[in-house]
C-alpha cells in the first residue's frame, strides 16, 4: 500500500468523526427553507455539541450508572461499526467476512443500552419511548440484515468493504430492480434507525408522541453531547450504507470518489429534509407496517437477485 | 473417562449420604452439595480431557443389565455435552446451599439426593452406549427432575409436575419405539443400522427428543415445570437438561448416515417457529421465571434452526454449511447453559429478596442489589446475542452458515434469526429494565437486600464465563471440530479449510470487541473528567413538570411489551380482566392481563379432554368391589395361559 492511498484511507476513516454532525445541520436547514424560515446555521449541531460539552450535568435521583453508560455505549458501538464501513470504494480499517452482521448487532447493543438508560429514569414517558424503540428496532433488524445479505449475494462478497467495492454502475445495469428495492429498504431502515419522519418526529414538542427524543430527556451536559454526536454518527453510518449502493464509486481517483460520496451524503440529507417537510409522521400502529413493508421489499429484492 | 466414572460415583454417594441425614438440613446440604461440587469438578476435568479424543474411549462393564449391557463410552460429542452439565451442576449445587437455607423444604436430604441423581443421570445419558442404559438414565433424569419440581413448594407445582411427567413420557414412548426399530433386537449402539427406515426413525426422534428439548408444539410442559422448581434446579433444567434432547438428535444422526434434505427443512421450519413463538410468549409474561422458561423455548428454536442448516448442508454435500451450522448449534447450546443458568440463578436471588416473581412488583433493584444486577445485565445482553458477550459468537456462526447456504433457505433463516434476535433484545431489555431500573413498585422491592456469598459466586462465575467465551473467538470454533467429525464422520482435514474464513472473522470480532471496550472505557473516563470540576446536581426525573412522580406511574412490563404482543396477537393470547373507567368522573378502574399459550389452550387441553371423555366408558370397570378385581386377575391369568399354550 503506497503513501497516498494510505492517506486517502486514513482521511476516509476520520471523515465521519468530523463531518457527521453537518448532516443534521443540512437536514434542519432544508426544513427551514421549506418552511420559509432562515433557519439555524449549518454548523449549529457542532455549536450545540461543544456547548453541551462545556456544561455541568443534572442527574435524576432515580438513576444509576446505567443512565450514564447509555450514551457512552451508544457512541462506542457506532464508532466500532463505522470502523467496518467503507467509504467511496476505499476499504474500511476493519474488514472481514460477515462484518455487516457485527455492524447490525452493534447497533442493536447501542439500542439495548439506550432503552435501559431510558427505563433507568423511571418516567412513564421514557418507558413509552423505550417500548416503541424496542418494537421498531426489533422489526428494523431483519430488514437491514436482509438488505445487506442481498447485497452480499449479489456481489459474491462477504464483507462490507468487498461488497461496496464490487458495486458499480455495471452491477446496476445487470441487477437494477434488486438494487433499487434494496436502496428503498435501506432508506426505510435509515429513517427508522435515526428516528426521522415518518417513523418519529425529531421536532415534536409533546412527550407523548416522541420516541427517541423522549428516551434521552433526562440526559444533560456531556452525556447529552454524546447522545447528539452518537445520533449524528448513526445517521452517517446508515447514510453511507444507502449512498454506497445508490451512488457507487465512479472514478479511479480515491479523492474524487470521496468528494462524490460526501456530495451524495449531503444530497441524502437534503432529501431527508424534503421528506420531513412534505410528510407527516405515520400513526404509531402504522409504523410496524412501514418497517415490515421495507423488509418485504428486501425479500423481493432477494428473489430477484436469486434469479441471477 | 475414569474421571467421569469417579464423578458419577461421588455424585451418587453424596446424594445417598445426604438422604440419610433426613431433616438435618445443614448436614444434608454439606454432603449433598459437597458431593455435587466434587463430582462436578471431577467430571468437568474428565469431559475436558475427552473433548480432543479422536477415538472414543469405551468401557465395557461386561455385565448384562436386564435387557441391555453396561457399556459406557466417551467421545467428543458426549464430552461437549457433559462439560456444561458438570460445570453448571457444581455451580448450582453451591447456589443451592445458600438458596435452600431460606427456602421452605421439608426434607433437605431428599432434595439433595434427587439433585445429585439428576446430575448423575444426565451424565449417564451422554455416556451410555446401550439403548437400555440410555433409556434407564433418561427415565431417572425425568423422575428426579419431576420430584424436584414437586419439591419447589410453589403454587401450581402439582399441575406443572404432572404436565411435565405426562409430556415427557409421551416423548419417551416415541424414543422406545425408535430404539426398538433402530436396534432390531439389539441394544448396543454399535449394532445400530438405520437401513431404509431412516426417515421414520428421524421423525420418531424428533417427537421424542423434541419433547424434552421443548420444540413447538410439545413445549407446553416447559413453561409450567421450569418456573415451579427451586431456582437452582430451574437453572439446571433450562440450562442443560433440555439439551439432552439436542444431544439425542445429534447422537441419532450419527447412526443414520447421510441425512435427507427434508430433515434439514423440517428442522429449520420447526426451529424458526419455536424461536419466534417462544420469544413472543416470553415478551408477554410478567412472571420472571416463566419469561425465562419461554426464552429457553426460543433458544432451543435457534439451536434447532442451526442444526437444520447443518443437516441441510450435510445432505447437499456442502461441508462449509454443514460444519458452520453444527458448530453454531453446539456453541449456542454451550452458551445457553452459561447465560440461562446465570439468569435463572439471578431470578432465584431476586425472587428470594422480594418475595415475588411478578415483574410488575419490582423495580429499582440495581441500587439495592448491585452484584446481582450487573450479572443479570451481562446475562441479558448475552442471551439477546449482543456483542461483546458469548451469545453473539454463536449467532454469528449461524448467520454465516445461512449466508453460505444462500438461496431462499438462507434468506428465511437470516430474516427469522434477526427477528428473533431483535425480539429477544426487547424482551431482555424489558426484564432488566423493569426489574432493576426505575423506582421500586412495591415495599418488598424497596427493602430488598443483595444475596450472600454462596449465591453471588455462581452468578459471578457464570457472568465471567459469558464474557470469556465472547472473547475466546476462534477457539470456540476449533473446539467443535472433533465433535463435528464425530457426528458427521467428516475428517478434520476437510473441515479446517472451510472453517478458516469464519475463524478469521471471529478473530477480527474479538479485535472489534476489544476496541469497543477500550473506546467505551475512554469515553466514560472523558465524561468523568469533564464533569470533575463542574456542578453536578441531583434532581427529579422530568415528568412534564409534574414534581411528584409516583412509582405506579412508571411503565410496567405489560405496558412495555404491549405494542409487540399486539403485533403478534396470533402467537399469544392475552386475557383481560378488570373494569374500565365509566362515567364522567370514574372513581375506580382496574386492568389485569394474563398471557395464555394457544398451543396449550387450543391444542392440548381439548386433546386431553377428548381423551378423558373417551376413557369415560371404562369407568364401569372400576367397581370398588374386591370380588370384581379378583375376577379381573383370574381372567387375565387365564387369557395369558391360553395365549402361551
Amino acid at each position: 500500500m503506497n503513501g497516498p492511498e494510505l492517506l486517502a484511507r486514513f482521511t476516509a476513516a476520520l471523515l465521519p468523526l468530523v463531518c457527521a454532525p453537518a448532516l443534521l445541520g443540512i437536514i434542519n436547514r432544508t426544513k427551514a427553507v421549506f418552511a420559509g424560515r432562515v433557519g439555524a446555521p449549518l454548523l449549529q449541531p457542532y455549536y450545540d455539541i461543544f456547548k453541551l460539552l462545556r456544561k455541568g450535568a443534572v442527574y435524576s435521583g432515580t438513576t444509576t450508572w446505567v443512565l450514564r453508560a447509555g450514551p457512552v455505549i451508544g457512541v462506542a458501538t457506532t464508532l466500532v461499526a463505522l470502523a467496518c464501513l467503507p467509504l467511496a470504494g476505499l476499504p474500511a480499517p476493519l474488514s472481514f467476512a460477515g462484518d455487516f452482521i457485527l455492524v447490525a448487532y452493534l447497533l442493536g447493543l447501542g439500542r439495548f443500552m439506550t432503552i435501559n438508560a431510558a427505563l433507568d429514569t423511571g418516567s412513564a414517558f421514557c418507558g413509552m419511548g423505550a417500548s416503541r424503540e424496542a418494537q421498531f428496532g426489533a422489526l428494523a433488524e431483519p430488514a437491514l440484515l436482509l438488505a445487506l445479505a442481498g447485497l452480499a449475494w449479489l456481489t459474491g462478497q462477504w464483507s462490507l468493504s468487498g461488497i461496496y467495492a464490487a458495486l458499480s454502475y455495471e452491477t446496476w445495469s445487470v441487477a437494477a430492480p434488486a438494487l433499487g428495492l434494496i436502496t428503498v429498504t435501506l432508506l426505510a431502515v435509515l429513517l427508522t434507525e435515526n428516528s426521522r419522519i415518518p417513523v418519529d418526529d425529531p421536532n415534536t414538542h409533546l412527550e407523548l408522541t416522541m420516541i427517541h427524543e423522549v428516551m434521552v430527556l433526562d440526559h444533560s451536559g456531556p452525556d447529552f453531547a454524546l447522545v447528539e454526536y452518537g445520533a449524528a454518527l448513526k445517521l452517517w453510518l446508515t447514510g453511507v450504507l444507502l449512498t454506497g449502493v445508490a451512488v457507487p464509486a465512479l472514478t479511479g481517483n480515491p479523492w474524487v470518489n470521496m468528494l462524490l460520496a460526501l456530495a451524495a451524503l449531503f444530497a441524502l440529507a437534503v432529501a431527508i429534509g424534503c421528506i420531513e417537510s412534505m410528510m407527516a409522521r405515520l400513526r404509531l400502529h402504522k409504523v410496524p407496517q412501514f418497517i415490515a413493508g421495507a423488509g418485504a421489499l428486501a425479500a423481493m429484492a432477494l428473489l430477484l437477485a436469486l434469479e441471477h | 473417562m475414569n474421571l467421569l466414572l469417579a464423578a458419577l460415583a461421588v455424585l451418587t454417594a453424596g446424594g445417598v449420604l445426604a438422604a440419610l441425614c433426613g431433616r438435618r438440613s445443614s448436614w444434608a446440604a454439606a454432603l449433598g452439595a459437597g458431593g455435587a461440587m466434587l463430582g462436578g469438578v471431577t467430571g468437568a476435568a474428565g469431559a475436558l480431557a475427552g473433548l480432543g479424543r479422536t477415538m472414543p474411549e469405551i468401557i465395557d462393564g461386561g455385565a448384562q443389565l436386564l435387557w441391555g449391557h453396561a457399556v459406557l463410552y466417551l467421545d467428543p460429542l458426549a464430552a461437549l455435552f457433559a462439560l456444561p452439565v458438570c460445570g453448571l451442576g457444581a455451580l448450582t449445587a453451591l447456589y443451592g446451599v445458600g438458596y435452600l437455607r431460606h427456602h421452605h423444604v421439608h426434607y433437605h436430604g431428599a432434595v439433595w439426593l434427587w439433585f445429585n441423581l439428576l446430575v448423575a443421570a444426565m451424565l449417564s445419558v451422554f455416556l451410555a452406549r446401550d439403548s437400555f442404559l440410555f433409556l434407564t438414565a433418561w427415565e431417572v433424569m425425568t423422575v428426579t427432575s419431576f420430584l424436584l419440581v414437586m419439591s419447589g413448594g410453589e403454587r401450581g407445582a402439582w399441575r406443572a409436575g404432572w404436565t411435565y411427567l405426562i409430556a415427557t413420557h409421551i416423548g419417551t414412548a416415541f424414543l422406545i419405539a425408535m430404539f426398538l426399530l433402530l436396534g432390531d433386537g439389539q441394544t448396543g449402539f454399535s449394532s445400530f443400522a438405520a437401513g431404509d427406515r431412516a426417515g421414520l426413525l428421524f421423525v420418531f426422534a424428533l417427537v421424542g427428543f423434541g419433547t424434552k428439548a421443548g420444540l413447538l408444539p410439545v413445549h407446553v410442559w416447559l413453561p409450567e415445570a421450569h418456573p415451579a422448581a427451586p431456582s437452582h434446579v430451574s437453572a439446571l433444567m433450562s440450562g442443560v437438561m433440555i439439551k439432552t434432547g439436542i444431544y439425542g438428535l445429534l447422537r441419532l444422526l450419527t447412526f443414520l448416515g447421510t441425512p435427507a434434505g427434508w430433515w434439514g427443512w423440517l428442522l429449520i421450519g420447526l426451529g424458526l417457529a419455536t424461536g419466534l413463538y417462544g420469544i413472543v410468549q416470553a415478551l408477554a409474561q410478567h412472571d420472571l421465571k416463566r419469561l425465562l422458561a419461554y426464552s429457553s423455548v426460543e433458544n432451543v428454536g435457534i439451536i434447532t434452526l442451526a442444526l437444520g442448516l447443518g443437516v441441510l448442508g450435510w445432505s447437499t454435500g456442502n461441508t462449509a454449511v454443514m460444519a458452520l451450522g453444527l458448530a453454531g448449534a453446539l456453541l449456542h447450546t454451550l452458551n445457553h447453559a452459561l447465560f440461562k443458568g446465570l439468569l435463572f440463578l439471578g431470578a432465584g436471588v431476586i425472587a428470594q429478596a422480594t418475595g415475588t416473581r411478578d415483574l410488575d412488583r419490582m423495580g429499582g433493584l440495581l441500587k439495592r442489589m448491585p452484584w446481582t444486577g450487573t450479572c443479570v445485565l451481562i446475562g441479558a445482553a448475552a442471551i439477546a446475542g449482543l456483542p461483546p458477550f458469548n451469545g453473539f459468537a454463536g449467532e454469528f456462526l449461524i448467520y454465516f452458515a445461512a449466508l453460505l447456504r444462500g438461496g431462499t433457505t438462507g434468506a428465511v433463516a437470516i430474516a427469522g434469526l434477526a427477528l428473533i434476535g431483535g425480539l429477544a433484545a426487547a424482551a431482555f431489555a424489558q426484564l432488566f429494565g423493569i426489574v432493576f431500573l426505575g423506582e421500586a413498585r412495591s415495599s418488598e422491592a424497596r427493602d430488598a437486600l443483595d444475596a450472600g456469598f454462596a449465591l453471588r459466586l455462581p452468578l459471578a462465575v457464570l457472568a465471567a464465563g459469558c464474557v470469556l467465551v465472547g472473547l475466546a473467538g476462534p477457539l470456540t470454533l476449533w473446539l467443535m471440530v472433533p465433535v463435528i467429525t464425530t457426528v458427521t464422520g467428516t475428517a478434520p482435514h476437510l473441515l479446517f479449510p472451510v472453517l478458516a474464513a469464519p475463524s478469521s472473522s471471529l478473530t477480527m470480532i474479538v479485535l472489534a470487541i476489544a476496541g469497543l471496550m477500550l473506546l467505551a472505557g475512554a469515553l466514560a473516563w472523558c465524561v468523568r473528567r469533564l464533569l470533575a470540576r463542574r456542578a453536578v446536581r441531583v434532581g427529579l426525573t422530568w415528568d412534564c413538570g409534574y414534581a411528584r412522580p409516583d412509582a405506579r406511574m412508571q411503565y410496567t412490563a405489560s405496558s412495555f411489551a404491549q405494542p409487540l404482543t399486539a403485533l403478534f396477537a396470533g402467537l399469544v393470547r392475552l386475557r383481560r380482566r378488570g373494569n374500565d373507567p365509566a362515567g364522567l368522573f370514574p372513581a375506580t378502574a382496574s386492568l389485569a392481563t394474563e398471557p395464555h399459550d394457544p398451543c396449550r389452550d387450543g391444542l392440548f387441553v381439548p386433546l386431553f379432554g377428548w381423551v378423558a371423555r373417551g376413557m369415560a366408558w371404562l369407568f364401569w370397570v372400576q367397581q370398588g368391589r374386591v370380588q370384581y378385581y379378583i375376577l379381573y386377575i383370574v381372567v387375565t391369568l387365564g387369557v395369558l395361559l391360553l395365549w402361551k399354550l
